[in-house]
């Protein structure tokens, strides 16, 4: 077992698909218990994957998550096609929010999404096209 | 205290072997994957047990089965006390009076019966002035449920933080009834009795192995199913021994029996009541994630319907439901009657806040020590479950095809344990062996020139 041997977990995404909103998150938070990673690392990751996650789905028309989990970090790659981010300054503000009102009455699009993943991680980067999508990589240290 | 084994694994939920008949019901339906049918029969992984009781519930041969206590432990304690869950008036309709119950239990070879909705009432005080401080994890999370407080040991222990710090109500009824009996007859607090009459198995477990204290203050805990028979008959000859001389629990006490009767006592504002164990374990799923941080309070209850839809109740749930709701507004409109309002103050000695320890993480969803090796059993593992059918079907003996690629990886299983998997082997086999028959050797072989 090389040192940079990882898991790689890989998860379609479909915009606007609630019902299955999330199970990306729980599997990739279920691979970590079995790996035994400590369990507030494991809270982190599984914050920002699920806020990662519900962006795709609240904002995007589809995306992949691809989660690498080596032994000392875990990675995380969410790529989407949507309609970007046209000021992500202003995006990574608390409380802004571009989410429609019906997705806001589901508890959803409080504006909390990017500053949650900048908090809950030890690496954040953000990348965005308008009319293309967007690229979120984030890392975390076990 | 006497009698009492401790073991870091114990369980009250056991196997009655004889009964059993090696269906894969209790596996399927097990909230934690922790039967697997082995050798014909169910066995339970003892460290993933929750004690919820599922298994109990479910089992149509009655194999499986709650260890408690007997009438018969009784004899080894100079003092012995009775508490009642408050579940238990629940098997009974509002013409049977709490007097009579309470009666009934001490006729049993009681010296007295003090009510765990007592305890509700104190720790529904204390729980009310834990929700006003700022520096509280939300939600919180109430611990009154022990296989709920186990659950999240397991599978969420980053949750660990959110739980209320407070014992149980029936801890803390024990420890109230411990120091008053041993104060007022001068009798040595190791040789009081303190019985728990309990809904479930779970609240069993934690008698032998409490959780966020060093050692309970209960002695056993007897299942309200054991004993109905003979209180039902001690309440039908009408025996009333008069030894109920201390004060009566108010309904708010008495209502932490049904699902959402704890909040409502709490006073919580945000609240949100969940019972069974299957959606108590979605609900923790979404807290885990972030979600639902606009909740104050989460009562969570591993029972359909709350305590008085415990596996060792008799009364069915929804007409426990009915009586112990009825009983509720009686008592409320006989208390506004009288001027009679629910405890206001309690001591703080009754929650016994030196004798807490922290509650621990018990991560055994992992799969090895060693990291490394754990990552290349994930790998091995999702291999294998690929190849599996997918239909969950349990014949292999474990609770579905995730759970039998867990099996394999980890040793304790073969791939062939799939009547798929070894129908196809077989099938490959005679294909070969038809393969085998079809040749010749050269010299026979006039097909060919």
């Amino acid at each position: 077992m090389q040192g940079e041997h990882c898991i790689i977990l890989e998860f379609k995404l479909q915009g606007s698909d609630f019902e299955s909103a999330g199970e990306a998150s729980s599997r990739l938070k279920v691979v970590l218990q079995q790996v035994g990673v400590k369990s507030d690392v494991v809270r982190r990751i599984a914050v920002s994957a699920y806020e990662a996650e519900m962006n795709v789905i609240i904002h995007a028309y589809c995306g992949t998550m691809r989660a690498m989990v080596y032994p000392g970090r875990t990675e995380i790659e969410v790529v989407d096609e949507g309609p970007g981010i046209a000021d992500i300054e202003l995006a990574m503000q608390e409380g802004y929010s571009t989410a429609p009102d019906y997705v806001r009455e589901m508890g959803f699009g409080a504006g909390m999404g990017l500053p949650n993943m900048v908090r809950c991680t030890d690496k954040f980067k953000i990348e965005s096209q308008v009319g293309r999508g967007t690229v979120i990589k984030m890392m975390i240290f076990h | 205290m006497r009698g009492v084994v401790m073991d870091e694994y114990f369980h009250s939920v056991r196997l009655i072997e004889n009964r059993c008949k090696g269906c894969v019901i209790c596996a399927r339906r097990c909230p934690i994957e922790a039967i697997r049918i082995r050798h014909g029969r169910a066995q339970i992984i003892e460290p993933r047990c929750i004690d919820c009781g599922e298994c109990i519930r479910r089992c149509p041969s009655h194999a499986k089965a709650a260890i408690t206590d007997s009438l018969d432990d009784l004899a080894q304690y100079e003092y012995n006390i009775a508490l009642p869950a408050p579940a238990l008036y629940a098997q009974f309709g509002i013409e049977t009076r709490i007097d009579s119950i309470l009666s009934g239990i001490v006729a049993l070879g009681f010296d007295e019966v003090f009510e765990v909705a007592q305890g509700a009432e104190i720790v529904s005080l204390a729980i009310k002035d834990y929700l006003k401080r700022s520096d509280i994890k939300r939600p919180a999370i109430s611990s009154a449920c022990p296989a709920v407080v186990r659950l999240i040991q397991i599978k969420f222990p980053e949750l660990i933080d959110n739980l209320v710090p407070i014992d149980a109500p029936v801890e803390v009824a024990a420890r109230v009834m411990r120091a008053k009996a041993s104060q007022e007859r001068g009798i040595n607090p190791d040789d009081i009795g303190i019985w728990f009459i309990t809904p479930c198995p779970a609240k069993m477990t934690a008698v032998k192995r409490p959780l966020g204290s060093e050692k309970s203050n209960l002695t056993g805990a007897i299942g309200i199913s054991q004993i109905y028979g003979q209180l039902l008959k001690m309440l039908q000859q009408g025996r009333s021994v008069d030894t109920i001389h201390r004060r009566h629990a108010s309904w708010l006490g008495i209502n932490w029996a049904v699902a959402g009767g704890e909040s409502a006592a709490v006073g919580a504002k945000n609240k949100l009541i969940v019972h069974e164990i299957n959606s108590v374990n979605e609900v923790l799923e979404q807290v885990a994630l972030g979600r639902l941080t606009a909740i104050d309070y989460i009562e969570l209850l591993a029972c359909a319907g709350g305590c008085i839809g415990g596996p060792l109740t008799v009364e069915n749930r929804f007409v426990a439901e009915a009586n112990m709701k009825q009983r509720a507004l009686k008592m409320q409109a006989e208390d506004a009657a009288e001027d009679k309002v629910p405890l206001q103050e309690y001591m703080e000695s009754a929650l016994g806040v030196n004798e807490r320890r922290a509650i621990e993480p018990r991560p055994i969803l992992r799969l090895d020590e060693d990291i490394f090796k754990a990552i290349y059993k994930v790998e091995v593992m999702e291999k294998i479950l690929e190849k599996l059918p997918g239909l969950d079907c349990g014949s292999c003996g474990s609770p579905n095809c995730k759970a039998l690629a867990e099996d394999i990886t980890q040793g304790k299983a073969s791939e062939t344990d799939c009547v798929f998997k070894l129908r196809e082997r077989v099938r490959d086999l005679a294909k070969e062996m038809m393969d085998l028959a079809e040749k010749m050797p050269p010299s026979l072989d006039k097909d060919t020139s």
